[in-house]
């Protein structure tokens, strides 16, 4: 390696390909992919988890994931935790249904409003945290009750319900909805019917439309999401600072570092990603419940885990959370498709997020030289 | 060993600290001149940490006046001391372990390369310029992608120093560099310190090991409960003294003696 032709030191010993390997954080989680894939090709193979449907139902649950997992991955990179991340699902989809169809504003303006609101709320979680030092974890807990709460109570009092509906008819013609709801390719895959290569309805009112009308734009985003953050992250002076005020806050000050604008910026990208995720999910659904969104905040977490973060900051990867958020979704899916009592999905998010958490101590401890 | 041609490039006169009823600093006056290493000698509690914490733009003196290049300034922060060339590599938080060894040296002044609209690191630059600035400081690399935490506690000061020195600090203020190493190390922390000194820049040496100090110091300067015991020039005084001065005298002759030797 060295161009300066000293002796290099020779109780260096030569690093394995298998410990170089495992330094790198989405090594467990590229496993973990092929594992779920290759368990369920055996189990749930011919179940139609491997049609078009089927990719295109375990790929939108995952992408799901994967919306929330880049968010809270960035920010525990960053050093901080977000557990306001489910309520703040619930609520941004609150707000859009009361403001779109309780005060019938227009769809798109409900939309940019939303976003504006949550992400200022993320900026204010990330500024309590950074002004007063306490943990993410107890600020964004306060959040998590704050804004459960206000989602139950604003449809209470206004409308008398915690579900309110009615969305769709409101977006339709609308611009900016089709971003969030609409379905990318919806030619190709017409196209792609026409030709016979996919399965149209055969019955119904939609007889002679392909099953598989588009790809979500929920997948879309998800995509878009993963290659920006992992850009950022990797690439830029930006994703420099990010490593280091979770490495060690400290430090980087030290060197003039941001720390606190970086803190705050990545709670706001969380917020950003809650946000979209509750977006596409209410032009999906067509409305918006109090109860959207529980427990989402501690999935992304695990999601981020098996990804490879470290829970006190300062390394992981966006691949390995977008990966991590995979093995999620197909899991969850697949053991609908292969008839498994679907109670049995928490057993093993339970049992993969300890492996994971170990696995993770002990690169580190490769890393750092730590014993 | 000191050209003593040079005025000094920081000066420091009269400087108080108070925090609180707390005396930290009771009137300090010391300067370093470019190319040459000058040690700040104390125990536990002189106000060394505060002290240098003045120079570096942290904490500003209550009273007194700091002259650098011969202008009287006043730092805000230490984003100010560095700006203008003064640079502190601190004991334990120079470096972040689970970053690279690039991403380290960068931090905080990364270089950037233009694609269209957009701004990326410049991992190439930033490589070749780590790796070719470690090994002047005698540290091979295995690769710049290593992380600081494989690196020995020697190795990661000079990492700090060589990061230092390669943004343009003209004053490097090293905070006990030593006093966690082992004796190899201490040894190769020493000789960067002596390669740092000859490229011509002003070194201030922050220690409470005599035998450290005396090893790379061009002058010696004693704190003692905030107040500065005096500065003398190489060759002008004992390891014995110096450490007297220290800790304060008699006690510690009565102390010696029981122990027997040098402590």
């Amino acid at each position: 390696m060295s161009s300066t032709g000293m002796a290099t030191d020779e109780r260096i010993r030569k690093t394995s390909r298998l410990r170089t390997a495992l330094v790198r954080p989405e090594l467990g989680a590229i496993v973990g992919v092929i594992a779920v894939f290759l368990f369920f090709i055996v189990f749930a193979g011919d179940s139609g988890m491997f049609n078009p449907q089927g990719v295109l139902n375990w790929s939108t649950v995952s992408a799901q994931f994967v919306i929330i997992a880049v968010g809270a991955c960035m920010l525990m990179i960053a050093g901080e935790f977000d557990l306001s991340v489910g309520s703040m699902i619930g609520f941004a989809g609150m707000s859009i249904a009361i403001m779109s169809v309780t005060l019938g504003w227009p769809v798109w303006m409900a939309i940019i409003l939303t976003f504006v609101l949550c992400v200022s709320i993320g900026a204010l979680t990330g500024t309590i945290v950074v002004r007063t030092g306490l943990p993410s974890f107890i600020v964004s807990l306060a959040f998590l009750f704050i804004l459960r709460g206000f989602t139950i109570f604003f449809p209470q009092v206004i409308e008398r319900r915690t579900i309110i509906g009615g969305i769709s008819n409101a977006a339709e013609g609308d611009w900016l909805a089709p971003l969030f709801g609409g379905k990318l390719g919806a030619p190709f895959f017409t196209w792609l019917a026409d030709m016979n290569i996919i399965a149209t309805y055969s019955r119904g009112s939609r007889m002679g439309e392909p099953m598989v009308s588009g790809i979500p734009m929920l997948i879309v985003w998800a995509l878009v999401l993963v290659v920006i953050a992992h850009i950022v992250l990797t690439r830029t002076k930006f994703g420099n600072w990010v490593f280091a005020s979770g490495g060690d806050a400290q430090a980087a000050r030290y060197v003039g570092v941001p720390v606190a604008r970086v803190k705050i910026l990545m709670f706001m990208f969380t917020a950003f990603c809650a946000t979209v995720f509750a977006t596409c999910q209410v032009m999906e659904f067509g409305s918006a419940g109090a109860d959207r969104g529980l427990l989402k905040e501690f999935e992304a977490i695990i999601a981020v885990v098996i990804g490879g973060a470290l829970l006190t900051g300062g390394f992981g990867s966006v691949i390995g959370a977008a990966l991590g958020a995979i093995i999620f979704g197909v899991v969850q899916q697949g053991l609908f498709f292969a008839g498994v009592e679907s109670s049995l999905f928490r057993v093993f998010l339970g049992v993969i997020l300890l492996f994971a958490v170990i696995l993770n101590t002990y690169i580190r401890r490769i890393i750092t030289g730590e014993r | 060993m000191s050209d003593v041609i040079h005025a000094p490039i920081l000066e420091m006169q009269g400087i108080e600290k108070h925090f609180g009823p707390v005396i930290a600093l009771n009137g300090v006056s010391f300067d370093v001149r470019p190319g040459e290493c000058h040690c700040l000698l104390g125990d536990n509690g002189a106000g060394k940490s505060t002290f240098i914490k003045t120079m570096s733009g942290v904490h500003k003196p209550t009273k007194g006046t700091i002259l650098f290049e011969g202008k009287s300034m006043s730092f805000d922060s230490p984003r100010d001391a560095m700006t203008a060339g003064i640079a502190t590599v601190y004991q334990d938080l120079a470096m972040i372990p689970l970053m690279s060894v690039t991403r380290n040296f960068w931090m905080g002044r990364e270089p950037v390369r233009r694609v269209g609209p957009f701004r990326f690191m410049d991992f190439k630059t930033a490589n070749a310029v780590t790796m070719e600035e470690m090994a002047k400081m005698g540290i091979n690399l295995r690769s710049p992608d290593q992380a600081v935490g494989t690196l020995s506690g020697g190795e990661r000061q000079t990492v700090a120093i060589a990061r230092a020195v390669y943004f343009g600090a003209k004053v490097l203020i090293l905070d006990e560099p030593t006093s966690a190493l082992g004796v190899r190390q201490t040894a190769n922390v020493l000789s960067t310190i002596d390669k740092v000194r000859k490229a011509g820049i002003a070194v201030v040496f922050i220690t409470h090991n005599v035998r450290h100090a005396l090893a790379v110091g061009d002058r010696f300067t004693v704190l003692n409960r905030g107040k500065t015991l005096g500065t003398a020039q190489r060759g002008q005084i004992t390891p014995e003294e110096l450490q007297d001065m220290m800790a304060g005298g008699q006690e510690m002759v009565a102390l010696e003696s029981s122990l027997g030797g040098t402590v």
